[in-house]
């Protein structure tokens, strides 16, 4: 099963569990431009699986509408390059309407869906990495899932969790990312990160299709510096993220690349790197290195120069390794 | 397909949409088909709502003025947006922008409630996180104010859908100013209230000013209700100084809506004699003269007053004792709000999720060590502890 099938599944289990729950936004009704939610219409119904008006900041709007009376959207917004329209709605009132109101009204059972980071020739605006945009912001969840299984069980987990959950699907792992996903209903924890492979010499932190160069990277140096062991850590949840597992991680081995596809100016990465910087600073060996996109929008032709490729991060690690 | 013409032409433009009005600025009721079946208790009681919303917020705009509260936002001018709250069900949700105070009065909300915000003390039920005049009720159907312009107009075209779902005939009432029309979420709530078929009735109070920008800066249409037809949404213009008008299109908006799952728009002409807030001095846009003639001219209280006068339910000896009463009940309430304290220090950290998560309960940790290190330097003992 590949993610985008995942992704349906998880959001037929959801549909099934909750009879207030209902899927909007820009083309979803004839099963989505990425076919995430094909089918649905047919079977919950055109009252609650159904397009929008094409309108990113009426998307938000209404979902947070029919959230606050206790209904439960599943939002979807296009490409997470659009998310901007909706920003003041997401940042001013989705993160802050139960702490404004003293937590009478909430927008807890909400959840925005997005297909997020590169594909290839995506440009400046099918390419986007948002993340640190919203992470800025008290009151939202943030997730990003780096594979089939994990998008179902995290995704089941947004849309029960009872705080607005922003959801990027990295859209290059939508069909490439095959892989057996339980048919049943399972969940992932949020906040919770993930220790793919355990090391000791060095902590390697990414999250989404980043994890996937990580791997190979990581492959390579230890294929290259015999003896070298890497530990790969998905974060799996930005907003709030797990600081514990990474702190116990560094702590252990001395050393910490971080990589994401964002632009490395207070990208996420910078969060991270500052707080092992303030928990880990007895312990670190090396700079904490972070291998990031680089400063500039999205380009077309110069995709594979811009993001954190292989190559990129094989040098990073290698440069942690052996200062 | 639209029908079909050889002739080049650009749309002409037609009359400028009428505004209803039920009683004359007398108080004279026009026409007999508009006189409103309200008891003689009811409309006193109506009446009472408008001297009580004047009457704080001529005390609570000098307490403001003394320092004792951050700020203020008086309604005056605009008190029959009541009717708005006379023709909605219990179980009606009401989006307010801030200007509608007179709608939570009327819907239940306490001036004692009101005092606590306002004075951000341990009994607000939004725990002293928000400016003045934040109200909020969930038991009221009273969704919490907040201060971004607009963001409340699509969330009432969504809040109005689920409630559709539910199929218990109940609508959603949503307040705007005309300035708070210029942003992108009004076409936004506006067009999907209509594309989904909601029922919400939109309610735009065109006072004339967005803070010292003039309606003329604002549009070069015919205001807000020219609108309402090209996102296909019945829409009608009323006197927005005439309490009955108010009314009766409310109710209206509020049968049609409801029976038909449709949104209805109501445009409500008046006059901002009010500084926009206690951070304004609109002398500095437009003239003391302004402001007195259309005070003298046409003010919606004065006209409910004209109108009970004439149908024999008030009274020189009623309004001296009313005013009497509901000042008595406006301090008491001020000087028992402004008693007592802020509420706890640690709900500073609550509510920005259901749960604590662990970087938040570091951060409150920190805060309270620091506070019991410097008591007096954080002024704690004006916290509950």
């Amino acid at each position: 099963m590949n993610m985008c099938q995942a992704i349906n599944e998880a959001l037929s289990i959801a549909m099934n569990n909750d009879d207030k729950a209902l899927i909007f936004g820009e083309d979803v009704a004839f099963g989505g431009v990425f076919r995430c939610t094909l089918d649905l219409r047919s079977k919950f119904g055109p009252d609650r699986v159904f397009d929008t008006p094409l309108c990113e900041q009426g998307i938000v709007g209404f979902a947070n509408g029919v959230a606050a009376h206790g209904h439960s959207p599943i939002a979807e917004i296009q490409f997470a390059d659009y998310i901007f329209p909706a920003y003041d709605q997401i940042v001013n009132e989705t993160a802050k309407i139960r702490y404004r109101s003293g937590g009478i009204f909430d927008v807890g059972n909400l959840t925005i869906r997005s297909p997020c980071s590169h594909v290839g020739h995506g440009a400046l605006y099918h390419s986007q990495s948002v993340e640190a945009h919203f992470s800025h912001t008290p009151g939202l969840k943030i997730v990003v899932p780096r594979s089939a299984a994990q998008a179902k069980g995290l995704l089941l987990s947004s849309i029960s969790d009872q705080n607005p959950v922003l959801f990027f699907e990295p859209k290059i792992l939508y069909r490439s990312s095959v892989e057996q996903v339980p048919d049943v209903e399972y969940k992932i924890p949020l906040s919770k990160a993930e220790i793919i492979k355990p090391g000791k010499d060095i902590t390697v932190i990414g999250y989404g299709p980043q994890i996937y160069v990580l791997e190979n990277a990581i492959q390579l140096i230890e294929r290259d510096l015999p003896g070298a062991s890497c530990e790969l850590i998905d974060l799996r949840t930005i907003l709030p993220w797990d600081i514990d597992t990474v702190v116990n991680s560094v702590n252990k081995t001395g050393r910490v690349v971080i990589s994401h596809e964002a632009s490395i100016t207070s990208g996420f990465g910078a969060e991270i790197s500052s707080t092992i910087t303030e928990r880990c600073f007895d312990f670190l060996q090396s700079p904490v290195k972070r291998i990031c996109g680089t400063d500039i929008p999205f380009p077309l032709v110069f995709e594979k120069f811009h993001v954190p490729d292989i190559a990129r991060c094989y040098e990073g690690i290698k440069f942690c390794l052996e200062y | 397909m639209p029908p079909v013409i050889s002739k080049l032409q650009f749309l002409s433009f037609r009359e400028r949409i009428p505004m209803y009005r039920a009683m004359d600025l007398n108080g004279e009721i026009i026409d007999e088909v508009n006189i409103p079946a309200f008891p003689k208790e009811k409309v006193q009681e109506i009446y009472k709502n408008m001297l009580t919303v004047n009457i704080m917020d001529q005390i609570l705009y000098e307490t403001q003025r003394q320092g004792r509260i951050s700020f203020y936002m008086t309604s005056f001018g605009e008190e029959a947006t009541i009717g708005t709250a006379l023709a909605l069900d219990k179980g009606d949700i009401v989006y307010s922008q801030y200007r509608e105070v007179i709608v939570f009065l009327e819907r239940g909300f306490s001036v004692e409630q009101m005092m606590h915000q306002c004075f951000s003390n341990v009994a607000d039920f939004g725990k002293g996180r928000q400016m003045p005049i934040h109200y909020g009720s969930k038991d009221l159907g009273l969704m919490t104010i907040s201060s971004p312009l607009t963001t409340q107009v699509p969330q009432a075209a969504g809040t109005a859908y689920a409630l559709k779902r539910e199929g218990k005939g109940k609508c959603v009432l949503c307040f705007f100013g005309e300035g708070a029309a210029s942003e992108g979420d009004f076409h936004a709530g506006l067009n999907f209230a209509a594309e989904r078929g909601c029922p919400v009735i939109f309610y735009c109070r065109n006072n004339g000013y967005a803070i010292s920008t003039p309606s003329t800066s604002q549009y070069k249409g015919d205001g807000i209700a020219s609108r309402g037809e090209g996102y296909g949404i019945k829409t009608v213009r009323v006197d927005g100084n005439d309490v009955w008008a108010v009314y009766m299109a409310t109710k209206m908006a509020r049968e049609y809506a409801v029976e038909n799952n449709q949104p209805v728009l109501i445009e409500a002409m008046t006059y901002r004699v009010s500084n926009h807030s206690t951070s304004d001095d609109s002398t500095s846009y437009r003239s003391n003269k302004e402001v007195e003639d259309w005070t003298k001219r046409d003010n919606p209280v004065a006209r409910l007053r004209r109108y009970m006068e004439s149908n024999d339910m008030w009274s020189n000896e009623l309004e001296a004792d009313a005013i009497k009463l509901i000042r008595k009940r406006v301090l008491d309430a001020l000087t028992a709000a402004d008693k007592m304290k802020k509420p706890k220090i640690d709900e500073m950290y609550s509510d920005v999720y259901d749960h604590l998560p662990k970087n938040l309960e570091e951060q409150r940790e920190e805060t309270r060590k620091l506070i019991s290190k410097y008591p007096d330097y954080y002024k704690i003992n004006e916290f509950e502890s």
